[in-house]
């Protein structure tokens, strides 16, 4: 009788200890997860960041004013574009 | 007393038994008071000690949320927010020395006086200092250390096309929340909800637990919008350099798909920009496309003359004595520019004769007439989900003399705004159906409502299509490699119950190419003043510019021949009075 008790004793110890760590693991990964999250919501700001700056660099008055201005570019004769029809109509 | 002298005695100190049961009394005691106050805390102040235990690790914390944002067609962005900060002070705190104070001055961009006069301010315990600063400003006035000034996060709304797209997706305010246009119309979708949710937080201020999630945050809705930037870019710009050239108050322009109901292209000038709105005038901010109204003028005669044709009474070659160019009805009298003995229906359209136009009305039903305008969306907002669309005011049937029924057939009377205008040509560029119209890109054909014939709408673009012909009123409309086909107009304008002598506006809507129409243009010019004022020659061009570039983009195949078109320097023919 007082052996099974030792051994129960010691299960419940093993198990109060496990416990434990486990929930020490669990807020561990739960905190990366976190930090992801905060990286995640960081990236997408960024990425509206750079979406907006594209939109600005990639302005069609700017583009135009570039092209024709500093590069001398200019809209070739319609005469000399030819269409070519596509297969997936958009 | 004997026995424990006896003990003693022996050696041996025999303790009276009274001790010992005093000693465990008192434990029992002690241990009673024990198991009562663990009860006593356990079970009746388990909720405050609860409370104050969490508040040593849990923490209430905010979830943002972003704004939704605008993007093009083609995924170009028209409206992204980003974070900013907001510097703010506690000005009984704030304290620094004479180089902190000048480089905080330097980075705010103040007047020290501006500066003394906000920590100077009415609450002692909060002050902004100024709201929505670059991220890097705020970095640099952090790093400063100065003590009681602070910065919290906000969003602030960018528009990176400015003031090409300003009328349109309109601007949100201060606080994020939309105010004008799509920004406003949208704001339900675009709109973010912040939400919070209770965590625990360990020694170090990570969050370790999930507690609770108090309102779950909810990011905005992207929205993409039907119009497509570079037609937009072209559009606006297109209409900016008419507006100047010909020293007009404003112009407006819309785009259409005629397949979808999309909305390509929408600008108007002036234009401001909206990443920058200080010292707005009204005069700014007005969208003429959708929501001010104006007299069409002869761009509505066209659909007189399909509620003719319709009649089946008339044919387009059918003549109509127009002699002598001029014709009076109660004391008012409708003028022909070029007076002609006679003309054919066809004529009447290429030439702009308000005579023939009138004379056409009078032999219909107003009744008829009304049907038709009604139908054609004339008199009610168009369903576009864009705050402030006007209806335009086309009066009951009932009420018209016959003058008013001749002079609605040129589009006096009756008032409506560009965008109705564009839609209600949608029935020449299909074959006969008002296409719905849509701001949001649904990428899909819209089936539209069939107000016509066939046979007729096709005879209307038959004749449009020669009204921008040598010997029409628009043949500056033409572009090269494409057929067109459209209607001029030429209206006075408004002004205390009469219409002003010298006051005009000028506008086009036309649509190409004429062997499968895919797009609908209008122009309208407000007050053309450096020299010419016909529709034909002021707003025409803008049409053939935009046409272009918006067949170009969308890779419509050519129709016409390629070779120069022979561009007539202001010809009598593109003159007309209305």
């Amino acid at each position: 009788m007082a052996k099974l008790n030792l051994l129960l004793l010691a299960v419940l110890v093993a198990c109060a200890l496990g416990l434990v760590t486990s929930q020490h693991k669990g807020r561990k990964v739960f905190s990366d997860l976190e930090r992801e999250h905060e990286r995640a919501r960081e990236l997408d700001i960024e990425y509206g960041r750079l979406q907006l700056e594209a939109s600005t660099w990639g302005l069609h008055s700017r583009v135009e004013r570039i092209a024709a201005g500093s590069l001398g570019l200019r809209a070739p004769d319609p005469r000399r574009v030819r269409l070519i029809a596509r297969d997936t109509a958009r | 007393m004997t026995s424990a002298v006896g003990t003693a005695a022996q050696g041996l100190v025999r303790l009276p038994v009274w001790r010992a049961r005093f000693v465990l009394a008192a434990l029992l005691v002690a241990f009673a008071a024990l198991t009562l106050r663990a009860l006593y805390l356990q079970a009746l102040k388990t909720d405050f000690l609860q409370e104050k235990g969490d508040a040593r690790y849990s923490r209430l914390l905010e979830v943002p949320a972003t704004r939704g944002r605008i993007l093009d067609r083609n995924g170009e962005a028209l409206a992204v927010s980003t974070p900013v900060k907001s510097i703010w002070a506690i000005p009984s705190d704030v304290e620094f020395h004479a180089a902190q104070r000048r480089k905080l001055l330097e980075l705010l961009g103040m007047q020290g006086a501006e500066l003394d006069k906000r920590l100077a301010g009415p609450a002692r315990d909060f002050a902004y200092l100024k709201r929505q600063v670059p991220p890097d400003t705020a970095e640099a006035i952090a790093q400063l250390g100065v003590r009681g000034i602070y910065e919290s996060r906000e969003y602030r709304r960018y528009y990176p096309a400015g003031e090409v797209t300003a009328h349109l997706i309109g601007f949100t305010g201060v606080d994020d929340a939309g105010q004008e246009g799509i920004e406003l119309a949208h704001q339900d979708s675009l709109g973010g909800r912040a939400g919070s949710r209770r965590v625990l937080k360990d020694r170090l201020g990570r969050v370790v637990e999930d507690v609770e999630s108090i309102r779950a945050a909810q990011d905005g809705k992207d929205l993409t919008l039907s119009i497509d930037s570079k037609i937009q870019s072209l559009a606006y710009s297109a209409l900016k350099s008419a507006v100047l050239q010909n020293r007009a108050k404003a112009g407006a322009l819309v785009a259409l798909d005629v397949r979808s109901g999309e909305v390509l292209a929408l600008a108007n000038v002036p234009s401001f920009n909206p990443n920058n709105r200080a010292r707005l005038s009204g005069a700014q901010l007005r969208n003429r496309v959708i929501t001010d109204l104006f007299e069409p003028g002869s761009t509505l005669k066209p659909f007189t003359i399909a509620l003719a044709l319709e009649s089946g009474k008339v044919g387009p070659q059918t003549m109509i004595a127009t002699a002598p160019g001029r014709m009076t009805l109660a004391n008012y009298t409708i003028r022909d520019v070029h007076p002609a003995a006679a003309l054919t229906i066809t004529q009447v359209l290429q030439k702009s004769s308000n005579v023939g136009a009138a004379k056409l009305a009078l032999a219909m039903p107003r009744e008829a007439m009304w049907d038709l305008f009604h139908r054609l969306g004339f008199g009610a907002a168009p369903e576009l989900g864009f705050p402030g669309a006007a209806a335009g005011r086309l009066r009951p049937y009932r009420s018209w003399r016959p003058v008013e029924q001749a002079t609605m057939a040129y589009g006096h009377g009756i008032s409506l705004s560009l965008i109705q205008l564009a839609r209600a040509y949608t029935i020449f560029a299909t074959d006969g159906e008002l296409v719905p119209l849509t701001l949001v890109k649904t990428g899909a054909a819209a089936t539209g409502e069939r107000l016509i014939s066939a046979q007729t709408a096709r005879a209307v673009r038959a004749m449009l299509e020669t009204a921008v012909q040598p010997g029409g009123t628009g043949p500056r409309a033409r572009v090269m490699g494409w057929r067109v086909a459209g209607k001029t107009g030429t209206a006075h304008k408004q002004e205390n119950g009469g219409y002003a002598a010298d006051k005009y506006l000028a506008s086009f809507v036309g649509f190409a190419p004429v062997s499968a129409p895919r797009v609908v243009i209008a122009v309208m010019l407000d007050e053309p003043t450096a020299g010419r004022h016909y529709g034909g020659s002021v707003a025409a061009p803008v049409f053939a510019q935009v046409a272009q570039g918006a067949l170009r983009a969308l890779g419509v195949p050519h129709d016409a021949p390629l070779e120069p078109l022979p561009m007539p320097t202001d010809t009598e023919e593109t003159r007309e009075s209305t």
